[in-house]
């Protein structure tokens, strides 16, 4: 067994079909150092969940990667993050543009305040889709996918905050999914559910890896045991562990992965 | 605790609802007709009148006939009283000029021949002889009025454009001489009335507005003419120098101006709490720009009167006149006190109100709905645009609401920027084109002022002045409960929110 605090690198899965590459990815808070040169490749059309202690850095770690990191002020990122094997740290990429094909799913629910209907179509539009037949589509499509529809088909033009805790955490994956993403991040999506409704949204994580590349960050071990095909193990900082999840839970080769997963600290 | 706060409670709505029934009692009760009471004095004299007082030892009576004596009221000590009747024959008439007149007909003259004798002949013959009259203006005077009007701009244009007159000149004359002559025509036809203590006088018909023969009439004759006479008050033209007739131009006067403000005053502080909220990075500068923003509401308003004289009148006003009325110089178009500028000067003075309340708004919604829409490649213009603004709409209003309260209850600068005792003209017309924001305009508050305090005849006129109050409080209302019906509104649409 290794020590606790040097990570294991040395057997870091690799893809060949990595949607994305992390490379040495490092991250201040002004003067605080929050990400240590983590490096992770996220496997395609796969579950991969990133684990750890409170602020351990995975919540940024997955906030760099659509670059929602970028709205904080004294934020200094050093390395690179490679999606479709371009930089998306580069000067020349459209923000906007990546953050349609990376989706985030954020941890505490936030419909916007307007209609179901509207919630849906609001990425089509904003990418300037006006004609109405095809919102329609998109707007059907997308509910049915995050598994919604029959719940609200009837209720399509009433405000979205009317839907309980579950649905509308449903009402933003659809939201998410309408503008056709290839990778969807979760930040801890089920923090804020009842377990039915976590149920509910880990059998949906199922059905999308078919088409979608999803990185979850979650604090529910359990969930991470249950849902995910790889896992990150994450501690101050750095990606300690990473590999298949079967193998991360049940023979992890770190100390510190062990002494978490087991529960002896958190 | 529970019982200061409720007391507090009960005191603040006990003053409001008492202030409130005080001027609507004083100020409807103006509208009633009261009967018509003929006394018997001690020294053998007469008085016809409307008992407005009854007290232990004296009574007041307001007889008016200010053509023939000086005052409208009297006191007369009851001692002094020696019968009181209700005569069915005294008639009441409301009259263009000279107020109120209290007497009994005698006859109808039409030029020299006498077209009805006696009360009841005069009775029976003036509601028709009163239309007949009232057909006779709109039929002869108003068209020449009209025509008058327009070669008088003709005139003026031409002046301006400096072409030979004289021909415009002449068919003015003419016109004019015309319309002295009807007019002079139209006054010979009288009314021929008897006081209490025996006087004679006739009254041109022309200057009849209302004859009412107040102790024949039964409750709902009452109350027809209740409403007859609110319906003046509401929607006419004011006479007499404003104690008299209705306060049509102070009440489109003050909703205009209302309108405008808001309009001008929602854009500037939704954009200003915008940037204060959204865009500026949190410093020395914003804070001070802020504080700035909120001690502008602590500034004597006529402070911001004399700006909007200074800035908008002279200033903006100024230069509008030199680069593109030139030509009426010396006459001022814009470089003069208007409802423009005047509304311009009470969008500053409630700015503050708005920019608080849209911040207030703004920071309501919360950051999690901001990144959901950054986070799905929207722009941080569409993101406020689309998300943030709708949430903080309801925030805002709230803001424009107290704003328009505010705006129709300003009077003092008002008084140095537009704003007149009497307005020749409406800002809205049939001319050309249509909205004349560089006019003049007439303001409920001012008229308060005007009538109670300005006038010289403010025994008559005080009931009036509380029926101006009630109404300002009730334009008030009614701009408060449309606005108050949007933002409930557009709170149903975003139901559960929390903003």
């Amino acid at each position: 067994m290794q020590p606790a605090w040097s990570p294991d690198l040395s057997r870091l899965p690799e893809f060949e079909k990595a949607a994305l590459r992390v490379r040495g990815l490092s991250l201040w808070y002004g003067e605080t150092q929050a990400l240590h040169d983590v490096e992770l490749d996220v496997p395609e059309r796969k579950i991969t969940a990133l684990i750890g202690p409170s602020g351990c850095g995975k919540s940024t770690l997955l906030r760099c990667i659509n670059r929602m990191q970028d709205l904080i002020d004294g934020v200094r990122i050093s390395g690179e993050i490679l999606f479709h094997d371009k930089n998306v740290f580069a000067p020349d990429v459209d923000v906007f543009a990546l953050r349609r094909r990376i989706g985030m799913v954020f941890q505490k629910s936030n419909p916007f305040p307007k209609t179901i209907y509207e919630n849906v179509a609001y990425g089509s539009r904003i990418h300037g889709l006006r004609k109405r037949a095809q919102l329609d589509e998109i707007v059907e499509k997308s509910l049915v996918r995050a598994g919604l529809f029959d719940e609200v088909k009837d209720r399509l033009q009433e405000s979205a905050l009317g839907l309980s805790g579950g649905q509308q955490q449903r009402l933003c994956i659809a939201r998410a999914i309408a503008v056709e993403p290839e990778v969807i991040l979760l930040d801890e999506p089920c923090s804020a559910l009842d377990p039915i409704a976590t149920q509910k949204v880990e059998e949906l994580m199922q059905e999308l890896k078919e088409r979608y590349t999803i990185v979850v960050v979650t604090h529910n071990m359990q969930q991470a045991a249950r849902a995910s095909d790889y896992t990150a193990f994450m501690y101050l900082g750095r990606v300690v562990e990473f590999g298949e999840t079967g193998e991360i839970f049940v023979k992890p080769r770190v100390r510190a992965t062990e002494d978490y997963i087991r529960g002896r600290f958190g | 605790m529970l019982w200061l706060a409720s007391g507090a409670l009960a005191t603040s709505l006990l003053l409001m609802t008492g202030l409130v029934a005080l001027v609507a009692w004083n100020g409807l009760g103006y509208f009633w007709q009261a009967p018509v009471v003929e006394l018997e004095l001690a020294d053998g004299s007469h008085v016809l009148g409307e008992v407005v007082d009854r007290g232990e030892r004296e009574l007041r009576i307001r007889f008016g006939n200010r053509d023939l004596g000086g005052a409208d009221f009297r006191w007369i000590p009851t001692a002094d009283v020696r019968a009181e009747t209700q005569p069915l024959d005294a008639l009441v008439l409301e009259r263009e000029e000279y107020g109120r007149f209290f007497g009994y007909p005698v006859a109808i003259r039409w030029g020299e021949t006498v077209t009805a004798d006696g009360s009841d002949a005069v009775f029976a013959a003036l509601p028709s002889q009163l239309a007949a009259k009232r057909a006779e203006r709109a039929a002869q005077l108003d068209p020449l009025q009209a025509e008058i009007r327009a070669q008088n701009r003709a005139l003026e244009r031409e002046a301006r454009e400096r072409r030979d007159t004289s021909k415009v000149r002449a068919r003015y004359e003419i016109s004019a001489a015309e319309l002295a002559e009807r007019e002079s025509r139209y006054l010979e036809d009288v009314l021929v009335m008897r006081t209490a203590d025996g006087r004679q006088q006739t009254i041109p018909l022309a200057h009849v507005v209302r004859a009412v023969r107040a102790n024949a009439l039964g409750v709902g004759g009452k109350l027809a003419l209740y409403g007859s006479r609110i319906g003046e008050f509401l929607f006419a033209e004011p006479r007499e120098s404003n104690t008299e007739g209705g306060i049509f131009p102070a009440i489109f006067g003050t909703v205009l101006l209302v309108l405008l403000t808001s309009v001008a005053v929602s854009p500037l502080g939704v954009l200003t709490a915008l940037y204060l909220r959204e865009y500026a990075r949190e410093g020395w500068l914003v804070r001070s720009v802020r504080i700035a923003v909120n001690s502008l509401a602590g500034v004597p308003s006529i402070v911001f009167g004399v700006f909007g004289l200074g800035f908008f009148v002279y200033g903006v006003g100024g230069t509008i006149d030199a680069l593109f009325f030139a030509d009426r110089l010396p006459t001022p178009t814009f470089g003069t006190g208007g409802l423009l500028w005047a509304s311009l000067t009470l969008a500053l003075l409630t700015l503050p109100v708005v920019v608080v309340a849209t911040e207030e708004g703004l920071a309501a919604v919360p950051r999690v709905v901001r990144e959901g829409s950054l986070a799905l490649g929207a722009t941080k213009i569409e993101t406020l645009w689309r998300v943030v603004l709708p949430a903080a709409l309801p925030g805002a209003l709230t803001g424009l609401i107290l704003a328009m309260a505010r705006a129709a209850g300003e009077v003092a600068p008002l008084m140095i920027v537009g704003m007149v005792k009497l307005a020749p003209s409406l800002p809205l017309d049939g001319d050309f084109p249509f909205f004349h924001l560089e006019r003049k305009f007439m303001h409920l508050g001012f008229h308060i002022y005007d009538v109670g305090f300005q006038s010289p005849n403010v025994e008559a006129v005080r009931p009036l002045v509380f029926a101006t109050a009630l109404l300002l409080i009730l334009v008030v209302l009614c701009t408060n409960l449309t606005a108050i019906l949007i933002r409930n509104h557009l709170r149903r649409k975003y139901a559960g929110s929390g903003v």
